[in-house]
């Protein structure tokens, strides 16, 4: 195919619930990965605790989706990005996120975590290189 | 109004799609009924895909994409099994909306 890849970014601000909007933007990047473009997924603000272990939503009667965070790799998303920041000001650290791996079924080149704490300066920067931002 | 589907005498709720309206309904029975009314005897080879997606739904709580699941059971079943000749010759009305309508999940993420 002969399309231009775009760089395509999924920005996500909020909290995994209480809102739907984490959810939905998890769907929209499952959904926006079969185009094969070039994504990568930022968590910022309360949107870090999307990516946080050990959730448990039974006393809320919402579905947790946390385990879903894990298959980005398989719809190859490479790059998921959280602000330093972010995380320090909630007194998180990245032991405290899931590891999200990736592997090229062809090549069999493995990445163990392609979950990458970056600083704010480096946030800017991606962004800008954005093609596309898409925020939830 | 919703729709139901008969499996030895008991009455389950599906879909205007025909996927089954709850998740945890689902027995072995269900998949041979919605695959009879496709014209699908299901064979060990159909069992495969079926508990395979069962299990990749139990650990991600989604329904894989097409692209998504060929790869996942090539890793897991082999190479020969992972490619969509195999899984369309099993499944013919799609692979991930077929199997996955049999195996008692929503409809896959990604599938329009």
């Amino acid at each position: 195919m002969s399309e231009v890849v775009k760089k395509f970014m999924y920005l996500n601000r909020k909290a995994p619930y209480g809102t739907i909007y984490a959810w939905e933007a998890l769907e929209v990047v499952l959904i926006g990965a079969a185009f094969d473009q070039d994504v990568s997924v930022m968590f910022l603000d309360d949107g870090v605790y999307q990516l946080t272990k050990g959730q448990d939503t039974k006393a809320i009667g919402m579905k947790n989706f946390s385990p879903t965070f894990r298959t980005l790799g398989d719809y190859e998303v490479k790059k998921i990005y959280v602000d330093r920041a972010s995380l320090e000001a909630r007194g998180l650290t990245q032991e405290d996120l899931v590891e999200i791996a990736w592997e090229d079924f062809e090549t069999e080149e493995e990445i163990e975590n392609i979950v990458e704490v970056i600083d704010s300066a480096r946030v800017g920067e991606l962004m800008n290189e954005s093609d596309a931002i898409f925020s939830f | 109004m919703s729709d139901t589907i008969e499996v030895d005498g008991k009455q389950y709720g599906v879909d205007e799609e025909g996927y089954l309206a709850n998740l945890n309904d689902w027995v072995p029975g269900i998949a041979t009924v919605m695959a009879a009314q496709d014209n699908i005897e299901l064979t060990d080879e159909h069992w495969d895909i079926i508990n395979f997606l069962r299990e990749y739904y139990e650990e991600y709580q989604i329904a894989p994409a097409v692209r998504v699941l060929t790869k996942a059971v090539g890793k897991k079943l082999g190479k020969d099994k992972g490619n969509s000749k195999y899984l369309y010759s099993l499944f013919p009305y799609g692979p991930a909306k077929q199997a996955c309508r049999f195996a008692g999940l929503p409809k896959p993420t990604g599938c329009v």
